[in-house]
């Protein structure tokens, strides 16, 4: 990783634009598919442990269909699993905020509430992707995101808006998650490379959409999103924060132990 | 503690156009909003449906189970109620 005069972050040399765009999108689902999947048993009511464990699954689908194309891209004969199970932290491109602890369940709803506000206009502006099949997974997985957008606003809307102790809990999650969301709008040059070839979008380009989503259903929950600061995390560029690793062990642990394990 | 327990919602799911919503089952949720979202997660994740509707458990009247003798017995010997005496053309035979 190279830090240049003027401020901005190179990407990794080693990885083509293109391998990078796609691997931001995949690593972001499949981590935050890796935490959704720590509810199952443990969600407040049976309900939502199947719907947690249902998104969990939707965005491990999404992430293996994206990562089995990242390994095709790169062309060094990686599959999706020597993609997901077998990099080190650094490599990965997830978003910072997938990573974080779930919390309670009203931190978790937040968090994938802000995340997926993001992942809808994202899809529908990939279906244009002069990557095919890229665009061809955009198409599938914009309406399982449209679902689960609309999942999480309707409880961050009834714990925002419910009891005085759910929403204290709700605006301290959104307190401490809205800085993690600032990244995602920064200039980056991955993205100028990736819509100078038509390939996807600039995640800066999304902000507005994002902000449309967010807003209304903020409001309508009586929650208000903190001042911006100058705070960055850095996952979009490989650097991550201190729960990545711990995550990365409990999912990449069976591969490592027992390589090429199958069920 | 006084544990305030989300409402029961029955759950009718329609498999295929055409055809009618079937009671699955139920569950409990918040409000009708999130009962149609669990009905969709916990009732369809195989395929099984194409339309959900769901009723509050409270709001179904139901028939007396003890009222059964008066309610349904004296259908069992009218036999004429059954459209069994009519010859049907072969082309109407599965009606």
């Amino acid at each position: 990783m190279i830090r240049s005069a003027d401020g901005a972050i190179d990407s990794n040399p080693d990885m083509t634009p293109h391998v990078e765009y796609l691997l931001r999108i995949g690593d972001s689902v499949l981590v935050l598919g890796q935490r959704l999947s720590e509810w199952c048993g443990h969600a407040p009511v049976l309900e939502e442990d199947i719907a947690l464990a249902n998104i969990a699954l939707d965005l491990i689908g999404q992430s293996r269909l994206l990562l089995t194309h990242a390994g095709t891209v790169e062309g060094q004969g990686r599959d999706e699993d020597a993609m997901a199970f077998l990099r080190p932290e650094h490599a990965f491109r997830n978003v910072t905020l997938v990573e974080l602890p779930n919390g309670d369940f009203g931190r978790t709803v937040v968090r994938g509430f802000l995340f997926f506000a993001l992942l809808r206009p994202l899809w529908d502006a990939l279906l244009t992707s002069q990557d095919p099949e890229l665009a061809a997974i955009a198409a599938k997985a914009r309406k399982e995101s449209a679902y689960h957008v609309q999942h999480m606003a309707d409880w961050v809307v009834r714990l925002g808006d419910g009891t005085e102790e759910s929403h204290a809990r709700a605006q301290r999650a959104l307190d401490e998650l809205w800085p993690y969301t600032a990244e995602w709008f920064d200039a980056h040059v991955v993205d100028e490379a990736i819509a100078s070839a038509g390939i996807g979008v600039r995640w800066s380009a999304l902000r507005e959409a994002w902000q449309q989503q967010v807003m209304p259903i903020l409001t309508e929950a009586t929650l208000v999103p903190p001042a911006p600061t100058p705070f960055r995390s850095e996952g979009l560029h490989g650097r991550h924060s201190e729960h990545m690793g711990h995550l990365l062990a409990q999912m990449q642990y069976l591969q490592r132990s027992y390589p090429g394990a199958r069920w | 503690m006084n544990r305030r327990e989300w409402p029961l919602w029955e759950v009718f799911i329609r498999s295929r156009n055409g055809l009618d919503h079937k009671h699955c089952g139920s569950l409990h949720a918040p409000d009708a909003r999130l009962a149609l979202q669990n009905a969709r997660d916990v009732y369809t994740r195989r395929m099984e449906g194409t339309s959900i509707w769901v009723v509050r458990a409270d709001h179904i009247v139901a028939s007396d189970p003890d009222a059964k003798p008066e309610l349904f017995d004296p259908a069992a010997d009218k036999i004429y109620r059954h459209p069994t005496f009519y010859q049907l053309p072969e082309d109407v035979d599965h009606m």
